[in-house]
Formats: C-alpha cells, structure tokens, sequence
C-alpha cells in the first residue's frame, strides 16, 4: 500500500493519545517485521502489524486508525511476547481501537465493533453474557446494521453469509439445540451478577462525563 | 487450600462440563473453592478493545468481590484470567488509570491478591506428587495439550509456564498416567473471539491445530480454556464440511482427564456434553 507523507496528514496528537493509552513508545521499534512474522491473522490484514507502527512512527495515525488491521487484531499477545525491542504491539491495538472509537472513526471492520457493542450492552443490563441473544442480536443485526452503514456494505455482508451458508449449511441454527439437549445452552439470562456489572457501568459513565467537562 | 473461585461466563453455559470437572477435581485433591458473590463478567475482549476504564474496573471490582472470601482466586477461562492479570497489572503500572479507577473502587484494597489459572494451582500448589497419589486408574491415551494464547502469553502479565513450549499441562497429564504427544501446536492462536464475527479465520486457523494434532497422532486434545475448547470441538464439523477432511478429535478440558484418572463418575466431570463424541475413543481404551 502506498502513503503520502505530507504536513497536513500528520497527527501528533493522536500519536500522543496512542502512546498515552498503551504506555508505550512506537520509536523503540526497528522494523525487524518479528511481529508480523508470528501473526496469525497477518494474512487477512491490509497492513501488517508492524506498518502499522511504522505509520505511528512516521505521524500517520489517521491511516492507522482507518485501517482493518486494528479490528481484525486477535489479541493473542504473539507479537507482544516476541518483540525483541519489548514494544507492546497488542496493547497498540487496543489503543488504536479506544481512540478511533472516541474520535468517532467509522471501524473498518463493522462486525467486529457491532459485536463488541451488542456484547456491552447484554452485560450492561444483565451482568453476564447471555449468549442466546448475544448470538441473535448479531446475525440478525450485522445484516442491518451493514445496511444503515452503505448499500455496499450491506451487500458484502450479505455475500459474506452466502459464501457461509454454501460452506456451512445453517451453521449456528443447527448447532443450539445440540446444545440445549447437552444442557449447554440456557434459555433465559442469569442476573445473578447484575448489581456488580451496573455499579461499574454507571461509575465508568460518570467519570467520563465528568473528563468531558473537563475539556470543554 | 482455598480459594475464591471465578467461574466466568462461559462456564455456567456452554462450558458447564469445564464447571464440572473443575469442581469434583477439586473435591478429588482437597482444594476448596468459594464462589466469588454476585461476579460479573469481566469484559472480555469488548470490553478491552472500546475503552481501558471499563476493561480493568470490572475485573478490579469482582476481584474486590473475591477478596471477601479469600485472597486468592482461582480462575479457569484463560481469556477471564488474563483480563484480571492485565487488570492488576496496569493498576499497578499506570498511575493515570489508577487515579481514575480509585474515584470509583478501593483499589488500594487490591495490593496483595493473587489471580491463578486452576491449571497454574494444580502444577504448583498441589503438584505433582499429589497428583499422581490421587490417580486410581491408568488412560492408555496420546493426549496433545493445548494450551492456547492467554494462559501464558504475555509471560510479563500471565506469569504462567514458558510461552513457546509451556509443560505444565503435559507433566499434570503424566503425572495422573497418560501420555502426551510433543507437538509444535501448543501456544497457536484457535482465533478465540472471532468465532461468530470471522468464521472463516477461525475455521481456517482451528483446521490447522486439528490437523497438526492428527499429525501428531494424538488420540485426543487437551484445552484450558473454553473458546478453545469452542473453536476446536463446536466448529469441528464447520471445519471438516469447509476442508472436505474427517478428524474426529475429541476435545476435552484437562480437568476431565484429571477427573477421569482419578477414577471421578463421568456425568460428575461433564464428560459427554462435548458435540465430538469420545465414546469410541473411551471404550476402545476400556474407560467406562
């Protein structure tokens, strides 16, 4: 892929807010491409993880935070564990993804962010994770959302279930009630944990509305 | 021994076998585990991945939860476990997020709490002399350990076993009477949480750890955490239909051969919930 170095499309800003967030320095990296090397989804990025640094390195952050790399990030700690100059790579990610979520960065890869949206708020309300509708609210959402996205996303994710029926016929569907007769999948949520869950989401809410008042 | 104990989400659904097995193993060895009061779930990846704040004051609250029972706490998904232990660890290394965190939670009340895999407790605070004591039966089985990413990696933040050839599983397994294959396969990512939002990677990266295991010709695969065990027994019919391959390999939590070897019921440990069948495999081996 070819970037364009230019005045106007540095952001130091965002590279300080990354740096910030992961606790840690990109310029310690030298390229040796180790981390890459060991990625397992490497090859599903359109940058590979060290192009990725390597942008930060060089104040493009804004191509960083666009990129699909950051969302199809496994989390699976290889390149951290192997970095021979100690940089965090997955803690990069996680920065990325915090800051494109709070500069309002449309993700790249829609499905992954709507997961993570629609599993926050599953145990936001009940505590813990109640996969029934976890898995509803996604296959019946991703098709809908893609859409309220673009036409063209929409018709992506829709190919994307055609190619998955072909290959797996009514994959999750045939799959529950194998579940639900080896007694593995439950009907309705356990809100057993649902006093913990709220208390931490509304103290978290609170503290960010109070840092928005505190930049503005 | 006790400990608090976190079961996490997943094992009170579709991991209930790894619940199990955990508990009547636990029985088995003397080890007493107390249910954390009112957990919740610790965020997990979506948590981690949309904001920091939320990612470690949720751990940070059910670890406050698991300090009123006791001051360690044992916990069983490997990606729960490493939430905690990265939880700790920024608390401890980030002052800004400590001060932000401390408006909300004592998180001074933290200092001192240990976060332990139930693999990590079983290898060094049990061990394996215990181990092998409570063994009532030989498994003549070729187990292949698979130990996944996040129950040693990062070896900074999981302080668990080696990161490229971790052996704890395997010497627990040896040491209750069974073999285990050595295999390149032990820390490779199964691709975890993208098990609904990217099929095809998982499908694709959970072939080749079933393959290798084959290759390997282990009769079975070992798992610590329960989207390993998801991504490998679950989808091992979507990985079969995609690849047009049979495996087969039945998966099991190493808690339900350490069950099993120590002479437990197989309805106690769980065991037939998985959607492989291990019928065939135990009965060819003479295990009821």
């Amino acid at each position: 892929m070819k970037h364009v170095l230019a005045q106007e499309k540095l952001r130091p800003d965002a590279l300080e807010s990354v740096e910030g967030l992961s606790g840690q320095d990109v310029r310690e990296c030298y390229q040796c491409g180790k981390c890459t090397a060991g990625c397992p989804i490497a090859a599903d990025m359109d940058l590979p993880p060290n192009q990725v640094i390597r942008l930060l390195q060089l104040g493009l952050a804004d191509e960083a935070l666009r990129s699909r790399t950051i969302w199809l990030c496994a989390s699976c700690e290889t390149c951290t564990t192997r970095c021979p100059r100690e940089v965090d790579l997955a803690a990069v990610m996680d920065a990325l993804r915090n800051l494109a979520l709070r500069e309002g960065v449309r993700p790249t890869v829609w499905a992954v962010a709507f997961f993570n949206r629609t599993f926050l708020s599953i145990i936001k309300r009940y505590g813990r994770v109640f996969e029934m509708e976890l898995i509803g609210r996604f296959n019946t959402g991703s098709v809908v959302g893609a859409g309220a996205q673009s036409t063209w996303a929409a018709i992506k994710e829709i190919a994307r279930r055609l190619w998955k029926a072909v290959y797996y016929p009514f994959m999750d569907a045939l799959k529950a009630p194998k579940l639900f007769l080896r007694g593995r999948l439950k009907l309705l949520p356990s809100l057993r944990g649902r006093k913990t869950a709220k208390a931490v989401f509304s103290d978290v809410r609170k503290l960010e509305s109070e840092r928005g008042g505190d930049a503005s | 021994m006790r400990y608090a104990y976190y079961p996490g989400c997943s094992l009170h659904a579709t991991a209930v076998d790894y619940d199990e097995s955990t508990q009547a193993v636990a029985r088995a060895l003397g080890i007493e585990l107390v249910e954390v009061p009112e957990w919740s779930c610790c965020g997990s990846t979506p948590a981690h991945s949309t904001d920091e704040v939320l990612a470690t004051a949720l751990p940070a609250k059910n670890l406050l939860a698991a300090k009123t029972v006791a001051d360690e706490m044992a916990v069983c998904c490997s990606a729960c476990f490493s939430r905690f232990k990265f939880a700790q660890k920024h608390l401890e290394e980030k002052e800004e997020l400590r001060a932000r965190i401390a408006e909300i939670l004592p998180v001074e009340d933290l200092e001192g709490m240990k976060v332990r895999h139930f693999l990590d407790i079983l290898a060094r605070d049990v061990g394996l002399a215990q181990i092998t004591q409570a063994k009532q039966r030989d498994l003549d089985l070729k187990v292949a350990c698979y130990y996944g990413c996040l129950i040693t990696r990062p070896p900074k933040v999981a302080e668990f076993d080696d990161p490229e050839d971790p052996r704890s599983m395997d010497d627990l397994l040896a040491a209750a009477g069974m073999g285990t294959v050595p295999w390149p396969y032990k820390t490779e990512c199964c691709g975890a949480t993208f098990s609904l939002t990217r099929t095809e990677t998982v499908v694709r990266l959970s072939a080749d750890i079933l393959a290798m295991a084959k290759e390997a010709e282990a009769d079975c695969i070992a798992v610590a955490c329960p989207l390993c065990h998801a991504n490998l027994d679950l989808r091992q019919s979507d990985i079969e239909r995609a690849f047009g391959v049979q495996y087969g390999i039945p998966v099991f939590y190493f808690t339900q051969l350490l069950g099993m070897a120590f002479g437990l019921d197989r309805d106690e440990l769980g065991i037939g919930r998985a959607l492989v069948s291990c019928d065939e495999l135990l009965a060819s081996k003479g295990v009821a």
